[in-house]
């Protein structure tokens, strides 16, 4: 810890800002330093980008300065970024790549079809741009000691999450550790030079596989270049294809307790439907109309409602809010949840579409 | 969408409720020759819709063209008022020499007035919620104000905005204390409402606390102690807080010129009282502004809800310097159709909405500040005494009633010329 810092949590720091606070009153300290410089705000951290690094020709890698200083992430978890694009802020997660302790911070951004944010981010935001950032989180990371025996299973972008783990890992436990990554072609592989390197210098076997010529990765085929694959505690990012084969893989021919999966898409059922409602948001007092199939969050957002949000994937369960009145339907697992059944049941607001009208207590 | 703007469905009207709504009730006016009809009693149903349809379209424009200009505006406009606190709190320091004093002075009421008109007001109506900024955003924001922003928010978005000019349900139609319109019943203490009135502006963020408190629902056992007894904790200790920072912090940070910045304190939150209790007032309680009766609400449709507002609603004429200083509640008319739409968009959609209501025959009620303001008065100064005026709504009197109305009427029209 910098001595700046200490000094920014002591007790005579806390006596300062109590005093300052009591001088700006109703402000608080932090809204004063935000409005001479968004990047010395505490409560609503910013980073500026001081760097792009184009990957491919959809991800690129932005590195950035935070403004106050940052928690320590763990490698593999993603953070927010936001961005205010005409006037109103939006929030993603991306997997941070930078190792833990680094000076800056380096996310990858893929740019997704149709995305308000990702293609703003991977190919709008030059050098200079200030974006917003939110904790890092995620349980997508390596335990406390190192396995002996690593195997990686990554496809297109979701190498992201397993390069901030390779990058940070020492080289012994890179010396024997296997990454099985797809892309359609060679040059389709994120981060491929740096992967490329990183095997010739560590003894870290890397598995290419290129889907154009080679179709997709099966279990047989997996079990074919890795063949203790069942002994290795893996790590598995990708599509939600991959996902679910390399699952009901390991759920019927190996130990379902050593495999990890990061999604980056929500898993919907076909059947899951919301009719749509409106939304009362109890704490706030705000009331948002959600269109059919239309989450809880995003319908919020829609209406300017502030929503606690992570992953906005049905993963991170930081959009939690209680059900008071009304039914929502889990876009996830298609259940229907009734208050009237389960009163002040936890909904995550990312996945759930109301199915009439709804009290939440946000 | 906000809870405080209720959009009631669509309803056919037959023509008996019609005539209810749009007509005073005669009984309420009992003896009168000539029935007061409203303004928009000309309007067909149709038209009314049609009206409302008109009003719904420039709602929508602006919703959808809401973007990066308006951010940074509000952005802009929070800079400059912080700018301009911490610079007259900061010359204030120096508040001995006269200078310094009425510089200060003059910047810290300029900032009071616009953290609260054009930031505090608009941002707690919701108004940049559409930004999801957490900093300025209705659910976080906090003001410069005895008053606790979640209780004024309750008492003015919904009460005020939803039942506004409805007599017996907007309370802020005299605030409890004054009679404003001709149809409440006149009693002793009205006499010494002008005086209410002028004490009322001195004090008027202390007025507006009590206020919200709702003391007359407490007394009247509408309101439990319970209830209000966490409320007046939590508004004392926002006074606590506002005048230690104003009056003992400050006041001590200035050292020898601690007594001149106690005063410049005390000037700075006066004159944003006076200010935007004349605005206020200003904006509903002008001549030609329209109060309503309780039943008009049931099955009120879209554009019967905006027609109320209008009617029920003044703007103030002047300068881009003048709308701003007033928080844009210059364009309370604007303001009172789309109360969540950004305060910098009224002035552009204005000249609209007086288009339309020169094309459906409306009135569109607009005035300089002290012509309206003296208008305000003079209604005050009359409401005091029994009866009413045409002017204001009152029956005209009849032959028969007509002496004992000219001995009674003698008095105030002294007073008000």
């Amino acid at each position: 810890m910098s001595s700046a810092s200490r000094f920014r949590d002591s007790r005579v720091a806390r006596r300062v800002r109590a005093a300052a606070g009591l001088l700006i009153t109703p402000l608080v300290p932090d809204d004063v330093l935000g409005t001479l410089n968004p990047m010395w705000s505490r409560s609503a951290p910013r980073a500026r980008v001081v760097r792009v690094v184009r990957e491919t020709p959809d991800t690129t890698t932005l590195v950035l300065r935070p403004g106050t200083p940052f928690a320590r992430h763990l490698p593999g978890q993603y953070l927010g970024i936001g961005l205010r694009i005409d006037g109103v802020w939006h929030w993603r997660t991306y997997s941070v790549t930078s190792r833990p302790g680094d000076p800056l911070l380096s996310v990858a951004v893929t740019a997704v079809p149709g995305g308000v944010l990702s293609g703003r981010l991977a190919h709008g935001t030059p050098v200079g741009s200030v974006v917003g950032l939110g904790p890092a989180a995620g349980e997508f990371t390596l335990p406390e000691p190192t396995p002996e025996k690593l195997l990686f299973v990554t496809a297109g972008s979701g190498i992201t999450p397993v390069m901030g783990m390779l990058r940070s890992l020492d080289p012994a436990a890179l010396s024997g550790a296997v990454l099985v990554h797809c892309d359609r072609t060679p040059g389709d592989v994120v981060f491929g030079p740096e992967l490329r390197a990183l095997a010739a210098r560590t003894g870290l076997r890397l598995v290419e596989r290129h889907t154009a010529g080679e179709g997709r990765l099966t279990p047989d085929s997996l079990a074919d270049e890795v063949p203790d694959w069942a002994v290795r505690e893996t790590w598995a990012c990708g599509p939600a294809g991959l996902l679910d084969t390399l699952a009901e893989h390991w759920e019927r021919a190996g130990d379902p307790e050593l495999l990890h999966v990061e999604r980056f898409a929500p898993r919907r059922v076909g059947s899951a439907d919301g009719t749509g409602g409106r939304i009362t948001f109890a704490t706030s007092g705000l009331v948002a109309d959600a269109e059919p199939d239309t989450p809880v969050l995003l319908a919020g957002e829609a209406a300017g409602a502030l929503l606690p949000n992570g992953c906005r994937m049905g993963i991170c369960h930081t959009c939690v809010g209680k059900l008071q009145a009304g039914a929502v339907r889990d876009l996830q697992s298609g259940e229907l949840i009734d208050s009237a059944d389960q009163p002040g049941r936890p909904v995550r607001t990312c996945v759930s579409a109301p199915t009439g009208d709804i009290t939440l207590d946000l | 969408m906000r809870a405080d703007r209720p959009r009631s469905g669509r309803t056919t009207l037959t023509e008996l409720e019609r005539h209810r709504m749009f007509r005073r009730d005669p009984r309420a006016t009992a003896g009168t020759a000539t029935e007061n009809v409203s303004a928009a009693a000309h309007l067909t149903d149709e038209q009314v819709e049609a009206l409302g349809a008109e009003l719904d379209a420039i709602r929508e424009e602006v919703v959808a063209s809401r973007g990066e200009r308006d951010a940074r505006y509000i952005h802009a406009v929070i800079r400059a008022q912080r700018g301009l606190e911490f610079g007259g709190r900061g010359l204030l320091l120096f508040s001995k020499f006269p200078p310094a004093w009425i510089a200060g002075t003059a910047a810290l009421s300029v900032a009071k007035i616009l953290e609260n008109m054009e930031l505090g007001h608009n941002i707690l109506h919701g108004q940049w919620d559409w930004m999801r900024d957490p900093k300025i955003h209705s659910t976080t924001w906090d003001w410069d104000h005895v008053d606790p922003a979640e209780f004024w928010k309750r008492s003015h978005n919904y009460e005020h905005h939803t039942f506004t000019n409805i007599r017996g349900k907007d309370r802020d139609l005299g605030y409890t204390v004054m009679r404003i319109t001709p149809e409440e019943e006149w009693r002793p203490q009205h006499l010494l409402q002008p005086l209410t009135n002028v004490g009322l502006s001195l004090i008027f963020e202390y007025g507006i606390a009590l206020y919200d408190i709702e003391t007359d629902k407490i007394k009247s056992g509408e309101k439990t102690w319970a209830e209000a007894r966490p409320q007046i904790a939590a508004t004392l200790r926002k006074i606590g807080k506002q005048a230690a920072k104003d009056y003992v912090l400050f006041p001590l940070l200035s050292g020898p010129s601690a007594l001149s910045t106690l005063v410049a304190n005390f000037t700075a939150n006066t004159v944003r009282n006076v200010w935007s209790h004349a605005v206020i007032f200003c904006g509903h309680f002008p001549d030609g502004t329209e109060t309503f009766e309780e039943e008009r609400l049931e099955g009120e449709t879209q554009g019967q809800w905006y027609i109320r507002q209008m009617l029920g609603s003044a703007n103030l004429t002047g300068s881009k310097a003048m709308h701003l200083m007033t928080g844009n509640l210059s364009h309370q008319i604007e303001h009172h159709l789309f109360p969540d739409l950004p305060s910098n968009r009224y002035a552009e959609i204005a000249p609209k909405v007086r288009e339309i209501c020169e094309r459906y025959g409306l009135p569109y009620n607009a005035g300089p500040l002290p012509t309206q303001y003296a208008k305000v008065w003079r209604k005050i100064i009359r409401l005091a005494f029994p009866g009413g005026h045409e002017r204001y709504g009152a029956p005209k009197p009849t032959p028969r009633s007509r002496i004992g109305r000219a001995v009674r009427r003698a008095a105030p029209a002294r007073l008000a010329a």
